[in-house]
């Protein structure tokens, strides 16, 4: 499955530079290890709630990502992550402390302790979070590329829905939506064997979800989501087809989730061997590693450095969320409007007075 | 960006001094704030081409041009969705429901997303969202709807639903300047009527949203009420007045969402009896909400328990007969009123 070794040294494909296949490194190596922190501090109930992991689909989520012209002054394009897209919001500049911050419900997490995981957002760097209704964002980022096109701003929008979302009304209404106005759009189908526990033939009569793209007059691709270079190269064709105005492009990526929905699920609906087959042999790091590895792109001195700076930095960024503060209770009536404040209980006013509510 | 365009014939007309009917006023109102703010933008079915079904932006594709009235798919989720994107990089959606029974189609949207995104850190949403609401004109269970109340729950909107075309066009245009999402319901029984033509002041206005307005001052009787059901209950005061001696005071809510509860319970001190009449169905309507508003606040004032008039807890009939005894008639308004007044 590993894209194969040539015989001689060769350049890096699709343009890519040594730094740039070091840095795709970087990111697949932090988003595999930032999850592991997060198991370990879920474990210590550090985690508010659930867990999600991407294990086994970072490669697609970092490499889609990658494909994006990326800015932190609100100039790049702007991507709208799934819950399995930990490693996209890494590539645009989402920090692991952030996102730590975020799980552990901190009162200085991008959200202040209002909402979950990676449901956070920064315009100026490019990442839109999700809400939990799926299907939703493929509506918002229709409007978002939109604005961009109407803008004449040549920028591009790529918003990630599951197997399971496409069977939404949402999901049906924005793709469309983005078909007719050509929006510079990529949909990334992240074609990942479950919707919780459903499996996608449960979920869709068509033999894929790339077949769904000439139905709204859109390009489809479909691509081995754990080939970090092929996802690289099907997001960069997308990516420039928007940019170029040709509008929409449903790129199906297709991978396997590892793990359960969330960290709480035995996935017992999941073959045992289905899960070791993919974790032996189409693992998307280990294929990585091994491409880059055996053409000579990366040494094992280059990878085990990046190693050790994804272990520094994890280790400052769990000190760091682990010191941050509770959120605060006074600041959850902040912010429902811009001016209409939203009164306190009148039960905890001293003394308790009704009229004040 | 004010600029002295020249406007089709429809809206031309409203602009020589001439009284307005309250869907004119709408139009200019949304007219005017494109003129003044390039941000603004339009969407929604046949909004185009045709002029929406009501042909409340008649003219304005001539004028905008069709990256700023833009015709969408029939996909409330999806262009209401795409509004929220487009509030998201600075624009200010308009967004037109042919209907408003439609919003519902919409509801994920506007409830889980829009409402939430300021508070989630997400940005806030300055876009609107309108379209025609109410009975009275036949037009069955999908085309009458009142859904304020299912929209009234969701913190984050705000809800107006004027009365006159004064206010219709007042708010309009505080609605697109808000900062926050604002659903905009207009009352179609209120549209053409001739009665409520009036002459609007030359100049830019605009009507604050979450103040409600007296109608008609009284000392006897408050009748809190909003929309279609203010003209009604105007109608039910002129009776009381004429056959009871009654000084019925009415006051229009004008914004559901933030509710002015100042002028109600400065209303009901003065009045101590209150009526709410609206014409949305009863479980679950605003009344319930009023009422609690007026009993925690204005309780010692109270000389009657406060009582509502409100259409039945059925779907919305299509027959006259039977939409005429769903809805809340000025009979009943007069009823109720008589019974607080001898309680």
């Amino acid at each position: 499955m590993a894209t194969s070794p040539a015989a001689a040294p060769t350049s890096p494909p699709h343009g890519l530079s040594v730094g740039q296949l070091r840095e795709l490194y970087y990111y697949l190596r932090l988003t595999r290890a930032l999850e592991e922190r997060l198991v370990a501090l879920y474990r210590q109930n550090k985690v508010i709630g659930g867990l999600y992991r991407s294990l086994g689909q970072e490669g697609e989520a970092v490499a889609t990502a990658y494909a994006l012209r990326r800015r932190s002054d609100g100039t790049g394009d702007v991507l709208s992550p799934l819950i399995r897209n930990l490693g996209s919001m890494l590539v645009m500049g989402a920090t692991p402390l952030e996102v730590l911050r975020q799980y552990m419900a901190r009162g200085n997490s991008p959200t202040r302790g209002r909402e979950l995981n990676i449901h956070f957002a920064d315009l100026q760097r490019g990442f839109l979070g999700q809400i939990s209704p799926l299907g939703a964002m493929v509506p918002v980022m229709a409007g978002i590329t939109l604005g961009f096109k109407l803008r004449r701003e040549p920028r591009v929008g790529m918003v990630y829905v599951g197997d399971g979302a496409t069977s939404t009304g949402a999901f049906h209404e924005g793709l469309n939506f983005a078909a007719v106005q050509r929006c510079p759009l990529v949909v990334v189908v992240e074609n990942n064997g479950y919707a919780y526990s459903t499996p996608v033939d449960r979920q869709t009569a068509a033999k894929a979800f790339v077949d769904k793209a000439p139905g709204y007059g859109i390009a489809g691709e479909q691509v081995d989501g754990n080939d970090v270079f092929a996802v690289y190269e099907a997001a960069r064709r997308a990516v420039e087809r928007a940019r170029a105005g040709e509008g929409v492009t449903l790129l199906e990526v297709l991978t396997y989730r590892r793990k359960g929905h969330a960290e709480h699920d035995n996935q017992s609906y999941q073959p045992r061997e289905e899960i070791e087959w993919w974790a032996t042999h189409n693992d998307p790091l280990d294929r990585y590693v091994a491409a880059v590895r055996a053409h000579g792109w990366l040494s094992e001195e280059d990878l085990g450095a990046v190693d050790a700076q994804v272990d520094a930095e994890l280790d400052a960024a769990v000190a760091a969320a682990e010191a941050s503060p509770d959120a605060d209770p006074a600041t959850v009536t902040e912010d429902v409007y811009g001016d209409v404040p939203v009164r306190p209980h009148w039960t905890r006013l001293d003394p308790p007075e009704p009229s004040l509510a | 960006m004010a600029t002295v365009a020249p406007k089709p014939e429809s809206v031309r007309l409203t602009e020589q001094g001439k009284p307005v009917t309250y869907l004119e006023a709408i139009r200019e109102g949304l007219w005017e704030e494109m003129e003044r703010d390039e941000r603004v933008i339009l969407l929604g079915e046949d909004i185009g081409a045709y002029g929406g079904a009501f042909k409340v932006t008649e003219g304005f594709l001539e004028r905008f041009g069709p990256e700023r009235v833009i015709d969408t798919p029939i996909s409330e989720t999806g262009f209401t969705g795409a509004a929220a994107g487009l509030a998201h990089l600075g624009f200010r959606p308009v967004v037109e429901m042919q209907f408003i029974d439609f919003i519902s189609c919409a509801y994920d949207i506007l409830t889980n997303y829009i409402a939430t995104s300021r508070w989630r850190g997400a940005g806030p949403q300055p876009l609107v969202v309108r379209g025609p609401a109410g009975g009275g004109v036949r037009g069955g269970p999908f085309h009458s709807q009142n859904p304020e109340a299912a929209f009234a729950h969701t913190p984050g909107l705000k809800i107006v639903y004027p009365a006159t075309a004064y206010d219709a066009k007042g708010l309009i245009k505080a609605a697109i300047r808000d900062d926050d999402p604002v659903l905009f319901f207009e009352h179609k029984w209120l549209y053409r009527r001739p009665q409520l033509r009036e002459v609007l002041p030359a100049g830019d206005y605009i009507v604050p949203l979450g103040k409600a307005r007296v109608h008609r001052p009284g000392k006897d009787l408050t009748i809190v009420t909003y929309a279609a059901m203010v003209h009604k209950s105007l109608e039910a005061a002129e009776i009381l007045e004429r056959e009871d001696g009654l000084e019925v005071e009415v006051l229009d809510l004008r914004t559901l969402l933030p509710l002015d509860e100042e002028a109600i319970v400065d209303s009901v001190r003065r009045t101590n009896r209150v009526l709410i009449v609206h014409e949305d169905t009863r479980t679950g309507g605003l009344a319930g909400e009023i009422a609690m508003r007026i009993n925690e606040k204005a309780f010692a004032w109270l000389d009657a328990p406060v009582l509502r008039v409100t259409a039945l807890d059925t779907p919305i009939p299509y027959a006259p007969p039977l939409e005429d005894a769903f809805l809340p008639q000025v009979e009943d308004i007069v009823r109720a009123a008589r019974y607080l007044a001898a309680y």
